[in-house]
């Protein structure tokens, strides 16, 4: 791919956390680790109840099966370390904070409402500037989508401002 | 074979699922295993056979389509199709994109035919052979297909199985089903059921691409034109057959193996072709004998991937992952009873994937120009139209606006997973062999007694898990290899 290096990065100069390899590292065991302990709030079942194991075990089992594994890829990663593709661009950033939008438009306000503001705030940031194409996205496609889906599956789709229009 | 699939309803599913299968598999991002969960909820509309076939029809006809735009642009519409790029984009430079077309189409459709002829055969004898199997068997198969993460050829082994192990982790989520008590639920009653397949696949492939397309606005393809498709000469036939045969039989057997699929396929078969050929020296240059290789291959596992799918119920691969669900969904059971109690129902779908090949033969052959047409499209359009589908497709299962938080969650995750080189794969593959794997451990400690060594007075159970350790071993002796 034209957008990963393919060279080793040259970041060996940089103190061991702050490197990528470290911190990924780091945040798998640090949520496994938490996970973990969680395990051991798990209700236990009674003896007489038990059936072969008892239901934290396996998940503690697998918790730190992935403790070690990210050990073992952390100390792999010392000698050879990742390739990771360039520096994330704005858009990434940009299309990441609609979700954030969709999120909370669709808890307050609507669920289509917020499918159209994701797709105009998407499409825009990407690059769309003609009207047409994004009043297709935001309008035309989710109400084709939302017709499609409440006729043919029959789907009752979450009230909200826009929805409640059509349902009442 | 064919006969269950004599009815208009069924032939225009079948059109339609190869139809929409070319689509994505041409579309750079997307693939069989997406539009595959996409489309899950449609089918919910459809009779179980119906549904079947259209997730089939998809799986086959997305497979051959990503050779398109690797001849083309080259870029593969499907992992799977990578290999292809190697020497069909030089190939299509030279001028000769439709010749370059025309091998990948034939050599796509034997592979897949072959394939399907396979799994014909070898599905009912492996469900015969899953009578003899027991829990413990069951769940020494299921940890050799997790081990078989290991050398999937995406990532590295250890990040696949630690991808794997997550998978598992979170079909752990919600109430364990032998006693009924939450797991990581933390008081959210919607997580009581465990999270469900299709969020987590539509996430991690879907809604992840999209993360990975905003990344990618600068990324010009250098098309090459297609005037149109030809048929391989004979002697372009004369230095392929052997190739064309020997990848549709790799193909089978990789697809046959768990949690394998299409791209360690291709890539098997690329390089045997490679290593079998007569001018290795031509591969990576436009060699004709290197498409033939790669496409066969990868179209010969969609067989194979079905075979322990339908008589097992492990899954060959992430599209027959998404398959697997739309069984259990439909009320279909996979495993040996179903070849015993509804055989017209799976010959149904052996004809249907016969035909299937056949149609994205008569599609690919007549129609690339049209569907390389496709990614004209511009993302900017697109991927928001594909955010709509996949948040009201994921609402629909079952109505719930958790699942699709759950969706933004993976496809977070999913790209971060792919950025610092962990595949998402055998996530899905873990999160659908979870409950068998703990299910069956869990029952055979019970009839052991809990002495776990009691596994290994089982003779089958005891193949499975050397044949678990062969697994491990392999990509590590593969890498040493390498170093040397």
């Amino acid at each position: 791919m034209n957008n990963v290096r393919n060279k080793k990065r040259a970041n060996k100069s940089l103190s061991f956390f702050f490197k990528d390899e470290f911190q990924v590292s780091f945040i798998i065991i640090f949520i496994s680790i938490i996970l973990l302990i969680s395990t051991f709030s798990f209700d236990i079942v009674p003896p007489i109840l038990n059936r072969g194991i008892q239901p934290a075990t396996f998940p503690k089992a697998l918790l730190i099966l992935i403790i070690s594994l990210t050990l073992i890829i952390y100390c792999l990663s010392i000698k050879n370390p990742w390739k990771i593709g360039k520096k994330l661009p704005k858009t990434f950033f940009l299309t990441l904070l609609s979700f954030l939008i969709f999120v909370i438009i669709s808890k307050t306000l609507d669920f289509f409402l917020a499918i159209s503001v994701l797709s105009i705030f998407v499409s825009y940031n990407w690059g769309e500037r003609r009207i047409f194409y994004l009043l297709l996205v935001s309008i035309i496609f989710p109400i084709l989508v939302f017709i499609f889906f409440e006729t043919i599956l029959g789907l009752r789709f979450p009230p909200g401002i826009i929805t409640n229009l059509y349902y009442y | 074979m064919l006969t269950p699939l004599f009815s208009s309803k069924l032939l225009i599913v079948l059109l339609f699922g190869t139809l929409f299968g070319l689509i994505l598999g041409v579309l750079p991002g997307l693939g069989p295993t997406t539009g595959g969960a996409l489309i899950l909820p449609f089918t919910m509309t459809l009779d179980p056979l119906s549904a079947i076939v259209l997730l089939t029809s998809i799986y086959c006809a997305g497979t051959y389509g990503g050779a398109i735009t690797a001849v083309l642009i080259n870029t593969p519409g499907t992992p799977a199709a990578a290999a292809t790029c190697l020497d069909g984009y030089p190939l299509a430079q030279k001028g000769e994109a439709g010749r370059a077309l025309g091998m990948a189409t034939v050599s796509s459709t034997v592979g897949g035919i072959f394939s399907v002829i396979i799994l014909v055969f070898f599905a009912p004898l492996l469900a015969k052979l899953a009578y003899e199997f027991g829990q413990p068997e069951y769940f020494a198969l299921a940890i050799f297909g997790l081990t078989m993460l290991s050398s999937i050829g995406e990532g590295s082994p250890i990040k696949n199985l630690i991808a794997g192990a997550f998978g598992i982790l979170i079909s752990t989520i919600g109430k364990d089903f032998m006693t009924s008590i939450d797991r990581f639920t933390y008081g959210i009653n919607e997580l009581s059921v465990g999270i469900g397949f299709i969020p987590v696949v539509v996430g991690l492939f879907a809604i992840s691409e999209m993360l990975t397309q905003s990344t990618l606005l600068d990324q010009v393809f250098k098309r090459v034109a297609l005037k149109a498709v030809k048929l391989p000469t004979k002697d372009d036939y004369k230095k392929t057959w052997k190739t064309i045969l020997r990848s549709s039989g790799i193909g089978s057997f990789i697809g046959v193996l768990p949690a394998e699929g299409g791209t360690v396929a291709s890539l098997i078969g690329y390089s045997e072709a490679k290593r079998f050929s007569k001018n290795p020296e031509e591969f990576g240059k436009g060699s004709i004998e290197g498409i033939a290789g790669a496409e066969a291959a990868n179209n010969a596992a969609t067989g194979g991937a079905m075979v322990p799918t339908l008589a097992l119920g492990i899954p060959g691969s992430a599209t027959t992952a998404v398959i697997l669900t739309g069984l259990i969904i439909h009320g279909v059971r996979p495993g040996p009873d179903l070849f015993r109690e509804q055989p017209d129902f799976l010959y149904g779908i052996f004809g249907a994937m016969l035909i299937a090949n056949v149609l994205f033969f008569i599609f690919g052959f007549f129609g690339a120009k049209i569907f390389a047409r496709i990614t004209l499209v511009p993302n900017k359009i697109l991927w928001p139209m594909i955010f709509a589908v996949s948040v009201c497709g994921t609402y629909s299962l079952s109505q719930s606006i958790i699942d699709v938080w759950i969706m933004l969650f993976f496809g977070v995750l999913g790209f971060f997973m792919r950025r610092f080189g962990f595949s998402v794969v055998p996530v899905i593959i873990g999160l659908i062999l979870g409950e068998l794997v703990e299910g069956t451990l869990r029952q055979s400690l019970v009839i052991f007694d809990g002495n776990w060594l009691m596994f290994l007075t089982r003779p089958i159970a005891l193949t499975f898990f050397i044949l678990s350790l062969i697994a491990l071993a392999f990509p590590l002796l593969r890498s040493k290899k390498q170093n040397k």
